[in-house]
């Protein structure tokens, strides 16, 4: 079973992120099965955490439920990221989140990057906005990130259709998660490092 | 078990009537709550360092000296001391004179303070803070246990045949708690020196107090210094009291919505589950004080941050009040019952001059002997 958590940021209920959030997940998990494996989605809707991340950027902590939300971003072994185009950029509230995680908890993370907007003249802030953010993050993005136009959800051109490039993006997608050894996260509380060596270093 | 306050002097608008306290009003204040600290019955007073506005929390041993000459009893300590960017030289000097003007009623918390600024302000760097915590300490601790010192690190110009003055009171240095709210590194420090370590507990749900004082006391107990369960814990405390608690809320309400750190954030209600902060009734903080054992184990010093968030030195006052009359009492009595007698009460200074063996002079009164590191009457400890 490979979880797949799905971090989407729209704020319409339904938000057209979400729909796009959806079709990626619906082509990684029939890419994993094509090769014998099966995802397990849990879906982060940000517009239900609003809140809670104001309050995390203020005070420092999750409240119960985010911090719920976060390790089930943290822990999964790949993660779809999904943000509408707010003035030329990811919006406000997908690039809060991403900010009250703590530092490396996406260190090699598998992920697939999507974006939604008006026209597909923004399609560009996924590679100059989303995908230098999750470089930072160290995250292992796939190299096909999608863009989905009000006018995607209505056109079926052959070969460039928006399911045809969420295919590819879920297959590579699921081919990144089963190339990556899976480690379980390191807990410094666990190990912590003998003092003699902090006062040496 | 030991109780007290702990303050960050901050300098804040009261929301209710838009009212500043000028410096100089929240400097007084501030020894006032002290004094009426020691008078309601509170074992220490403990006063956080910041270099900045809208802080009077500067020179911390000044205030802690003047305070210390108008009392008689209380422990004076501090609720961070920056061994980060404060010259370990400067700190062994200035706690060692206040302890030798209080008659030992000192001890220290170490922490690495939060404002970037600071560092850069102090010609260090806040990527290196930890690395900072634990070279400066480890030359503060040399400097108060080894009269002559040669040392070199990577933070401060090399000491050669130096002698830190005045000596420890008795032969004794002051206790010394370390604080940290995040850092695994810091709970590891504290328990390597066999020194006391301080959850701030306030801001953080009580999940996370509990990891670090569970990383702090095994550590205790791998360095060999006990049992973990007689490692010496600290914790915050932040409450609000009235005889009736929607009183309290009510009262509390606009100071909590407005505060500086978590001020416009979460609700009151969300934050006091989440938190251990407590506004209600003196019994409602008794219950949910008694409570904090049950994650940290039985612990020796409870503190609590009574003047904050613009509230009025009259409401803090009355605060001390109930606290010292109402709800410490009770709390004494409850964990006394609860404590084993293997588990020591938090070290004082006549504690740690007995263990030593009793009070020696230790008084350098000619250059230290460099070849051997000792004056005359030698520190052991």
């Amino acid at each position: 079973m490979t979880r797949v958590a799905v971090v989407t940021a729209g704020l319409g209920q339904p938000s057209s992120s979400r729909l796009l959030a959806d079709r990626l997940s619906d082509a990684t998990d029939r890419a994993l099965r094509l090769q014998g494996e099966r995802a397990e989605v849990t879906v982060v809707e940000l517009r239900d955490f609003a809140h809670e991340i104001t309050d995390h950027l203020l005070t420092g902590f999750a409240p119960p439920r985010l911090a719920e939300a976060i390790e089930a971003v943290t822990s999964a072994d790949a993660v779809i990221a999904v943000s509408p185009v707010f003035s030329a950029s990811y919006s406000g509230l997908f690039k809060s989140f991403f900010d009250v995680l703590d530092d490396g908890v996406l260190d090699a993370k598998p992920v697939l990057l999507g974006a939604t907007g008006g026209t597909a003249r923004h399609s560009l802030a996924l590679e100059f906005a989303l995908r230098p953010l999750f470089a930072y993050l160290r995250a292992s993005v796939t190299p096909t990130a999608v863009f989905a136009a009000s006018e995607d959800f209505g056109t079926a051109g052959a070969g460039t259709s928006l399911s045809t490039r969420a295919d590819r993006a879920g297959r590579e997608l699921a081919d990144l998660v089963l190339q990556r050894p899976r480690t379980a996260p390191t807990d410094p509380f666990d190990n912590p490092t003998p003092f003699e060596q902090l006062l040496g270093s | 078990m030991q109780f007290g306050i702990f303050t960050v002097g901050d300098v804040t608008t009261d929301p209710t009537t838009g009212t500043t306290p000028t410096e100089h009003e929240r400097i007084k204040a501030t020894v006032a709550i002290a004094r009426k600290a020691e008078e309601v019955g509170l074992d220490v007073f403990a006063t956080g360092e910041h270099h900045n506005p809208p802080f009077i929390a500067s020179a911390p041993t000044t205030t802690l000296a003047y305070i210390g000459a108008l009392t008689e009893r209380i422990i004076l300590s501090t609720s961070t001391t920056l061994i980060t960017t404060t010259d370990p030289v400067l700190i062994a000097e200035d706690y060692a004179k206040l302890q030798h003007l209080t008659d030992g009623r000192v001890d220290l918390m170490m922490g690495r303070g939060n404002t970037g600024p600071v560092y850069p302000w102090f010609g260090k760097d806040i990527r290196d803070g930890i690395n900072l915590a634990i070279e400066n300490y480890h030359l503060l601790h040399r400097l108060w246990r080894e009269d002559v010192v040669d040392w070199e690190g990577k933070f401060r110009t090399p000491l050669q045949g130096y002698t830190s003055t005045p000596r420890p009171l008795d032969g004794v240095p002051p206790f010394v708690w370390h604080g940290s709210i995040r850092s695994p590194e810091i709970a590891e420090q504290a328990a390597y020196y066999g020194d006391g370590f301080f959850a701030n507990h306030i801001f953080w749900p009580a999940s996370h107090t509990e990891r670090m004082i569970n990383l702090y006391r095994q550590r205790f107990e791998h360095y060999g210094h006990g049992s973990a369960d007689q490692a010496i814990v600290g914790l915050g405390g932040q409450v609000f009291m009235r005889k009736n608690s929607q009183d309290a809320v009510n009262e509390f309400r606009p100071y909590f919505d407005n505060a500086p750190v978590y001020g416009h954030g979460p609700s009151l209600e969300d934050f006091t589950s989440q938190t251990p902060l407590t506004v209600g009734s003196p019994q409602q903080v008794i219950e949910r004080t008694l409570g904090f054992r049950e994650y940290v184990g039985d612990y020796q010093r409870q503190l609590f941050l009574m003047d904050h968030a613009g509230l009025p030195l009259k409401t803090v006052l009355e605060q001390l009040d109930i606290l010292g009359e109402k709800v410490v009492p009770v709390l004494r009595k409850e964990f006394a019952a609860f404590k084993p007698a293997h588990v020591p009460e938090a070290p004082t200074h006549a504690s740690r001059v007995a263990e030593a063996g009793g009070p020696r002079d230790t008084t350098v009164h000619a250059a230290g002997d460099d070849v051997t590191g000792r004056s005359p009457a030698a520190v052991t400890r």
